[in-house]
């Protein structure tokens, strides 16, 4: 990322998503969140939210809070290690999204 | 990825998901949908409205054909509701049981807090447990705080419902007022299976497991149990069923269709599905090595061999 990123990508945040949830998000797997300089975690999935409910719904509960088995990482990085849903994402950042493996 | 409702109008060809959810908790009601337990069409004569009781205890109403719901204020506000407590599975509302005979009448049965009813149509509710046994609490009979694992109501008397019980098995010819064991003749009184026939009246199915502690067919020797008088006797079924079985069989993995003579059909969590088109007296296994089973439902089809699903 970054080097050969187009101009208007440079002030997103890139999302990627697990093949599940890309049959709500139009059959996409990247998508690309505008953000300024003082993003959230939050912030990105509220924008994404207005396009894609059930993306919403799938990664969120009523309470805003991220489901149990769906984990979201900053650049690599586990939002749970970090301050959650508050993280904070900068352009040309990666969040990605994945299901958490559960069970034996 | 979160609990979520699909309906489909053409018999599961297609399955529609509404956007936004059908059971979603609105802010002021500060919960998140944990498990959606229960969805129970209601009587015949009023097509569109289905009933759904979920985790955290709620019970909700759609009339829509089970698009969108709502969510039950009243109970959700019960001034009982610190007094309910969440059995081994979680706390929910896992049984909704509204009355063909009158539209204002619903029992609700929950996991702990027992059995309630309403009478004016889910404006109001009160807990109905008296006689059911709650051993596990420091008073043994409390008014709330039963653990019912499944209600059932008789098809021809809309006054009489049937409970298992966590530990208990119980009749009601009083719409819930009062209980009565009926356990005697049974080889266990635990379990979580309760079902009622589509017509007659008296007869009802359970699936005795060991105890509490011990959550297996008694002996390893799987059998369904049933009464044609209200619970006065027992007849012990088990043919066609498999001479070892450590399995349980779960609330809602058994089913009756309406059939004549009625189908009876139910799922361990061993993965087998049984079937019997004789009320109970010959079981066949329809499947087997499924993943655990928690739900089985059987419907008659016109003009199609009974199908379960």
């Amino acid at each position: 990322m970054g080097h050969t990123m187009p101009q208007d990508e440079a002030q997103a945040v890139t999302v990627v998503v697990p093949s599940l949830l890309a049959k709500v998000m139009g059959d996409r797997r990247e998508l690309s969140v505008p953000v300024d300089g003082a993003g959230t975690v939050a912030g990105v999935l509220d924008r994404l939210a207005a396009d894609y409910p059930v993306f919403d719904r799938r990664v969120r509960n009523e309470l805003g809070e991220i489901r149990r088995y769906v984990n979201l990482y900053v650049d690599g990085d586990d939002i749970r290690g970090l301050d959650g849903t508050g993280t904070k994402v900068r352009p040309g950042q990666e969040l990605l999204i994945i299901q958490s493996v559960a069970g034996g | 990825m979160g609990p979520t409702v699909f309906h489909s109008d053409d018999l599961g060809q297609t399955w529609q998901e509404p956007e936004n959810g059908a059971i979603r908790f609105a802010e002021e009601d500060g919960a998140a949908l944990e498990r959606i337990w229960q969805l129970y069409p209601d009587a015949e004569d009023r097509p569109g409205v289905v009933w759904a009781g979920c985790e955290p205890i709620s019970v909700w109403k759609s009339t829509d054909g089970g698009e969108h719901f709502e969510l039950n204020r009243s109970l959700w506000n019960h001034p009982d509701k610190e007094q309910w407590g969440a059995g081994y599975g979680g706390a929910a509302a896992h049984s909704v049981l509204p009355s063909p005979a009158d539209p204002d009448t619903v029992h609700v049965a929950m996991s702990t807090g027992g059995v309630y009813r309403s009478t004016d149509g889910g404006q109001s509710w009160t807990a109905r447990n008296h006689g059911i046994s709650a051993y596990f609490m420091p008073d043994p009979n409390p008014e709330v705080g039963q653990c019912v694992h499944k209600i059932a109501r008789d098809p021809g008397k809309p006054d009489t419902l049937f409970a298992q019980n966590h530990h208990g098995v119980y009749r009601s010819d009083d719409n819930a007022d009062n209980w009565v064991s009926i356990a005697d003749g049974l080889p266990t009184d635990f379990g979580f299976v309760m079902l009622t026939h589509p017509r007659t009246s008296g007869t009802a199915w359970v699936v005795p497991i060991k105890a509490d502690g011990e959550r297996i067919p008694p002996e390893g020797h799987l059998a369904v149990h049933r009464t044609n008088d209200g619970g006065a006797s027992w007849t012990r079924l088990s043919t066609g069923l498999p001479d070892r079985e450590f399995n349980a069989v779960l609330r809602d993995a058994a089913a009756v269709d309406t059939a004549e003579p009625a189908g009876v059909y139910f799922g361990t969590r061993g993965g087998s599905v049984y079937a019997s088109a004789d009320e109970g007296n010959v079981f066949v296994e329809v499947a087997s090595h499924l993943p655990d089973v928690l739900c089985v439902r059987a419907a008659a089809l016109d003009g199609a061999h009974d199908a379960a699903g």
